[in-house]
């Protein structure tokens, strides 16, 4: 095995340090005087010692490694890779928003709950909702927390409904977070439209049905225009609604999920509001609900006293409790508010109206040389399916290893799982025309690439720190740490 | 995007507006004038009014912190904030591309593997959303790998996992039984009696909410003795001088990483840890990275054994998590490289040290008492005089300039009058010393 570049703990020699730590201004006190020795470490950890230079050039590196927005484009379709503007992480980091405890009297953080109360009212105007709570740290952690307000709801009436719809295309997390919730999933078959079949939906609904969940648009980037109709049967047969707001940058100012027929609705803050998404996190999933289901709201939340001071609250006796510590995930929420502040309702329109065009604009041109399953309009996101290159040998997968030779990062591939070969776009609305034409024009060149020397597709990436690496083998042989010690 | 470009695309397109590109959605339920949000700011007035707001906050770099519970006030080393303010970082998304998320990849791996090296586990995972998800995750973990539907959990928990916790054990139909404590630990004789051989594990929290110190040898001797698992909240700051919790029977064990580098920010963001022991692997919640070769024999690295996960498995999926805590695993990660081996048993020392002495300061504070005489590390609890209200005493702290302890009565109604003290590295023997003298002016 060839050891490029060196872990932090092959770096280490034995006394050196990188910590400047405060002074013992106290008596010194030996631990094992106040502590049983069974319950003292017999032997430190094995952590590397090394000098802060080390420190900042191994992780200087390692970011060097490392693809992000500011890198270049990052067409990750439904993962909404738009630029994070700098002003968010500026904001965030003032001390006022940075270093403040949850639990200090609640006059000392008043402007931290007037921050949190003021984005509550907002996402609930941005998504048609009456309540929004904010405790949430992902979006698939805000689904199972809509799961269990609905599920609580239907209890409180007496219901026992536990089964959840979703069209086949739906996010992986739906059916988790329905599983997580104490409910059983029912999938639908999407029509050849790539829409919800109304005949399925009619057949799967009954008197246990819990919920439908749906994103809209959907992960084909169409907008379900039988929403209507798919609200009513749903509510007919006395389920509820749930809207995936994962695709959520296509609609704002244009239509609401509230507006639609939806009863809960979780946002990513992460995706729609740009809050960076940080190699993985951390991210925010609020929750809007009708005001059926706001006596079922995590506790607490914020409200407004009468003398307009902002207060926490512990919500009621049929809150479905706490889902996480604290009030969330308090920073990113900064971040959002920043960006929502930045943009206005006009601003907020513009940014979804921008999406959707750069997207059309996007499947028009590259349609003629792939294969575009679902033509016609979409909204900012489209798929398209790479068959056309299987006769020479090509698959998907060898398409976005040789968009990383070209300095790109590729669409999101092999989702959703009912298109064959599939790619995922989604450009979002910060992305210029001209970048929008070089990834096209790259798109176009591997096309001919795969026709004319398949070879060279087949062996991408060239330009990168390391080749295709071997999954399977880290599969099955699993080496999960270093084992140091 | 100009008027220019628009009128181009447009045309590319084949539509002459906008407009046009919205066609599909029924006229019924587009949203007509505008959005009930609050109005745009241009960045200067943006900054102002955050700023401002900001300012509304009293922050720990002006007001000295006795404030814990979970949350800590320690150092956090410059050089964090500039690894996490590499855009490569922060700017990218979840390493499904391993050939260019290298680094991020790596990074986790090397996080992994300083979470190992701490709780003393043999494999963890890339992260949780914050300690409290992570202990209602291992419940969820030790009720599947048991087949058994009851979980023991310790009043000594922090009383948000546990509100956290019976959420989640709510949604998957488990039940939770909680035992209490005695002189600020898990009451032995109690939780004996509450295992039995249903029991699919035991919720403990070390040091517990009350800063003491569990027996965990003696509580995982009682939990596997029923086949059940022991699972352990833990201090990562604790652990440069308490013996790691896989050497004393742990089968999972949780916590914030918190401690590690990351500022309290009203409680989030922070990242959950989570590790188990080899025969718990395969059902771990979350993402993981494995080291493999590339084409060449190079080593790299990967998101690996995904066959349990979400957008695999979707309902048969060990747990619904996608996004974690990555960049916040991050800053943890570079918290434990500027430490290093012997800074992290110092800074623990250092936090042992400050703890005990203010603990003798307010002991000495008329009218104040230890009620517990358990072993500590940086948090205790000191019992007011009585009648005089915890929350009552902290507004006047604040008035005074610092940030009070944790009113325990909030969560521990036989405790009303109770405080809970954290004292860090950070905090000074001047801080301590006035702080001690303005709590006697306060009662």
């Amino acid at each position: 095995m060839i050891q490029e570049k060196a872990l932090i703990f092959e770096l280490s020699h034995p006394g050196r340090i990188a910590y400047s730590l405060p002074e013992l201004d106290v008596p010194a006190l030996d631990a094992a005087s106040v502590i049983p020795a069974s319950m003292l470490r017999s032997e430190p950890a094995a952590l590397p010692e090394v000098y802060e230079v080390d420190v900042i050039r191994h992780y200087t590196e390692l970011s060097r490694r490392n693809f992000g927005v500011d890198n270049g484009f990052y067409p990750l379709g439904s993962c909404t890779m738009k630029y994070n503007p700098k002003v968010n992480e500026d904001v965030a980091r003032y001390a006022g928003f940075a270093k403040i405890h949850p639990y200090q009297p609640e006059e000392s953080i008043q402007g931290a709950l007037e921050l949190l109360y003021q984005l509550q009212v907002d996402l609930a105007g941005l998504t048609g909702m009456d309540a929004v709570t904010l405790q949430p740290a992902a979006g698939a952690h805000g689904e199972w927390t809509g799961l269990m307000m609905i599920r609580a709801y239907h209890e409180s009436r007496g219901e026992h409904r536990d089964k959840v719809i979703v069209p086949d295309s739906s996010h992986g997390t739906n059916p988790a977070s329905a599983s997580v919730a104490g409910l059983q999933t029912i999938t639908i078959p999407s029509t050849d439209k790539g829409l919800v079949d109304l005949d399925a939906l009619r057949a799967a609904v009954g008197s246990d049905t819990a919920a439908l969940m749906l994103t809209n648009p959907n992960t084909l980037g169409l907008f379900e225009e039988q929403i209507q109709e798919i609200a009513a049967i749903v509510h007919e047969a006395g389920g509820l609604l749930y809207y995936d707001g994962a695709n959520s940058n296509a609609i704002m100012g244009i239509t609401r999920p509230g507006d639609m027929g939806f009863d809960v609705v979780h946002l990513n803050l992460h995706k729609t509001m740009s809050t960076p998404h940080g190699g993985g996190g951390p991210g925010a999933g609020p929750v809007g609900v009708k005001s059926l289901l706001v006596p079922f709201l995590p506790r607490p939340f914020v409200s407004k006293t009468e003398h307009g001071a902002f207060t926490l609250e512990g919500g009621n006796d049929q809150s479905i409790g706490r889902v996480k510590a604290y009030y969330g995930n308090f920073g990113i929420l900064v971040r959002a508010y920043t960006y929502m502040r930045s943009y206005g309702p006009e601003g907020l329109r513009r940014v979804s109206e921008c999406a959707v065009l750069n997207a059309n604009y996007m499947m028009k041109r590259l349609e003629p040389y792939f294969d575009v399953p679902y033509p016609g309009i979409c909204k900012h996101e489209f798929v398209m399916s790479g068959t056309p290159l299987k006769q020479y040998g090509i698959r998907t997968l060898d398409v976005a290893k040789r968009l990383l030779d070209f300095g790109y990062h590729p669409p999101t591939i092999y989702f959703p799982l009912n298109v064959e070969e599939c790619m995922m776009i989604e450009p979002t609305e910060t992305e210029s025309k001209d970048t929008l034409d070089a990834f096209i024009d790259t798109m176009i060149q591997i096309a001919k690439e795969a026709e004319e020397q398949p070879e060279l597709l087949l062996n991408a990436p060239y330009d990168t720190p390391v080749t295709r690496l071997d999954e399977t083998t880290a599969a099955r042989k699993p080496v999960l740490n270093c084992a140091c010690s | 995007m100009t008027e220019q470009d628009q009128q181009d695309m447009l045309k590319t397109v084949g539509v002459n507006s906008i407009e046009e590109l919205f066609k599909d959605i029924p006229e019924e339920i587009r949203f007509k004038g505008e959005l009930p949000v609050s109005k745009g700011l241009d960045e200067y007035a943006l900054t102002s009014h955050l700023s401002a707001l900001a300012a509304k906050n009293a922050n720990t770099d002006q007001y000295p912190s006795f404030l814990g519970a979970g949350l800590y006030d320690h150092h956090v080393p410059s050089v964090i904030n500039h690894v996490v303010s590499r855009s490569e970082f922060y700017t990218a998304y979840t390493p499904y591309q391993p050939e260019v998320s290298q680094g991020e990849l790596q990074a986790i791996f090397e996080f992994q593997s300083y979470i190992c090296e701490l709780t003393g586990m043999a494999v963890a995972n890339a992260s949780m959303y914050d300690g409290a998800t992570a202990l209602a995750e291992a419940g969820s973990l030790a009720s599947a790998a048991t087949k058994r539907s009851k979980l023991v959990v310790s009043t000594a928990v922090h009383p948000e996992s546990r509100q956290v916790l019976l959420a989640y054990a709510h949604g998957l139909g488990l039940e939770i039984i909680e035992v209490g404590t005695k002189n600020g630990v898990t009451d032995m004789d109690e939780l004996a009696k509450a295992i039995a051989d249903d029991t699919a594990a035991v919720l403990v929290q070390n040091p517990n909410f009350f800063g003491s110190i569990e027996d965990l040898a003696s509580i995982g001797e009682l939990v596997h003795a029923q086949k059940g698992l022991m699972i352990v909240s833990t201090n990562p700051i604790s652990l440069g001088l308490l013996e790691a919790p896989g050497k004393l029977g742990a089968d999972i064990v949780v916590g914030d990483a918190q401690p590690l580098g990351i500022s309290s920010s009203l409680g989030g963001p922070t990242c959950g840890f989570f590790a188990v022991s080899k025969d718990h692997m395969r059902r771990m919640p979350g993402r993981i990275v494995g080291q493999t070769v590339d084409r060449n024999g190079k080593r790299g690295f990967v998101l690996t054994l995904q066959a349990r996960e979400q957008h695999i498995r979707r309902e048969k999926a060990t747990s619904n998590i996608c996004s974690n805590q990555a960049l916040l695993a991050l800053c943890a990660s570079v918290y434990m490289s500027v430490m290093g081996k012997q800074g992290m048993i110092e800074v623990s020392q250092l936090n042992l040290q400050k703890s005990h002495y203010a603990a003798k300061r307010l002991a000495d504070v008329p009218g104040v008492t230890m009620p517990f005489t358990s072993p500590y590390f940086n948090e205790f609890v000191v019992k007011l005089p009585d009648g005089v209200s915890a929350s009552a005493v902290n507004s006047k702290l604040l008035k005074e300039g610092f940030l009070g302890g944790y009113d325990l009565g909030r969560s521990y109604p036989e405790l009303e009058g109770h405080m809970l003290i954290a004292v860090t590295e950070r905090r000074t023997k001047e801080q301590i010393d006035q702080f001690a003298s303005r709590l006697e002016g306060c009662l």
